[in-house]
């Protein structure tokens, strides 16, 4: 029997059957993967509790046909817990594993990086070191340079030149010069545009000096690029609660 | 497989929750060979409950008049309102004995990543009816995962400016349990909601 053991962090759970659940985790060596958890929606259950979404798990899984199934769980952290009562971070942590699982599309392909952004980001969002959104956005800019769509916050995005430019376009790749501008592109303040920068850059000084405009905007731009990327809706986005 | 009506009956007993290809083909040859009145009550009872059967107007529970059983109960306490997920939920409580008050039928909890968010639930129809000033309390019997929490906390941050009492169901260790097997998440929740014995 292939027995094999994994650390992960659970993305989601869909109900299977009478008492079990399919459990989606996004695995440090593994990449994402699903499994069966048999019994785990009875009160009796004693792996119910660590298998929630958010839960930082070290879990042990034997291979099944389709899918694997759960034989053992031991939770690193139960960072839902410590976000289940705060409903914009909760809300926020919802989109960041939305789009985890839509950044892994293969499953059982290593996607290590990906998992130590979720794994940290999810823990800077239950630990509560940053306002939620500013976490999310930091989140989303670097989950999808990881992915491969890293935007530009400096230079033009099309052909090089030095920044800073005042233009942004999603298509370009981020801030685009006066020559290559293309029409329809936005215009967001300076701020907004150094914000954008600190939070792909992890620069939190810059980032917490920024008033509620900027972030609202910066927001904006962000969930933008995410959905041109992603080309379908992130369900979870349009339900984040902002301050 | 098998030639039109006996394919057909596996196939729709086949859609089913829980029932595979197999079951229904053991299903649709149990009824091939029952006793026809019993296949008539079967088939009137399926009917029956599709055309009797709909939602109370008052907590969204399911009810065979206007309203349900409990909200047309002049007994029960109009000035509590215990909130849950769905009717079976209703049916739990009820088998407690401990509860005289009404209900609130929300029809699921908030799961962003399926896209349910607070105005794909009964959320509107309960601040509705807190807007009657009879009502002191309302105790939040939302499942006690994740969704359920979040669920909770959100109806818990609407309701505060009402200054209505809210209250969240317990959570912690099963009766008849050994202390030992309890995992951690519960046992943590048991100790933050313990009580003190006087």
């Amino acid at each position: 029997m292939a027995v094999y053991r994994d650390e992960g962090v659970v993305l989601r759970t869909q109900k299977l059957g009478e008492a079990d659940r399919i459990i989606t985790l996004l695995t440090r060596g593994r990449g994402r993967i699903r499994a069966v958890a048999r019994g785990v929606r009875k009160t009796t259950s004693r792996i119910g509790a660590r298998l929630e979404p958010f839960s930082h798990v070290d879990i042990q899984l034997y291979k099944g046909r389709s899918l694997d199934n759960v034989t053992q769980v031991e939770t690193i952290e139960a960072l839902g817990g410590q976000m289940s009562d705060d409903y914009p971070r909760w809300t926020a942590g919802n989109v960041m594993v939305e789009t985890a699982e839509r950044l892994t599309p293969e499953e059982r392909e290593p996607a290590v990086q990906q998992y130590a952004l979720l794994v940290s980001g999810l823990r800077s969002l239950a630990h509560r070191e940053h306002e939620p959104t500013l976490i999310l956005d930091a989140f989303l800019l670097r989950s999808l340079a990881i992915a491969g769509w890293s935007p530009s916050f400096g230079d033009c995005a099309r052909c090089g030149a030095d920044g800073p430019h005042r233009a942004f376009h999603i298509g370009a790749g981020g801030m685009v010069c006066p020559e290559c501008r293309p029409p329809g592109s936005a215009t967001p303040s300076p701020m907004t545009v150094a914000l954008l920068g600190a939070l792909l850059s992890g620069d939190w000084n810059t980032a917490e000096e920024t008033e509620a405009r900027e972030r609202r905007e910066a927001s904006g731009l962000v969930a933008a690029f995410v959905q041109w990327h992603l080309e379908r809706d992130l369900r979870s986005l349009p339900l984040v609660q902002r301050a | 497989m098998y030639d039109g009506a006996v394919q057909d009956l596996i196939d729709e007993l086949g859609r089913l929750p829980g029932v595979g290809p197999k079951s229904a083909q053991r299903i649709a040859f149990h009824i091939l060979s029952a006793d026809p009145a019993d296949v008539e009550a079967l088939a009137t009872a399926l009917r029956t409950v599709k055309e009797k059967v709909h939602f109370c107007a008052i907590c969204g529970n399911i009810a065979e008049s206007d309203t349900c059983r409990v909200c047309a109960d002049p007994r029960r306490d109009t000035a509590i309102i215990c909130v849950v997920e769905e009717p079976k939920d209703v049916i739990a409580i009820e088998k407690t004995r401990e509860f005289r008050g009404r209900y609130h039928v929300l029809g699921g909890s908030i799961n962003p990543i399926e896209g349910v968010g607070p105005d794909d639930l009964r959320i509107r129809e309960l601040m509705q009816r807190l807007s009657d000033s009879t009502i002191a309390e309302v105790i939040l019997a939302t499942d006690p995962n994740l969704e359920g929490e979040a669920t909770a906390t959100y109806l818990a941050r609407t309701i505060a400016p009402l200054g209505i009492a809210v209250s969240r169901l317990a959570s912690g260790l099963p009766v008849g349990g050994d202390l030992e097997y309890a995992d951690e998440v519960t046992l943590g929740r048991a100790f933050q909601g313990r009580r003190r014995l006087d």
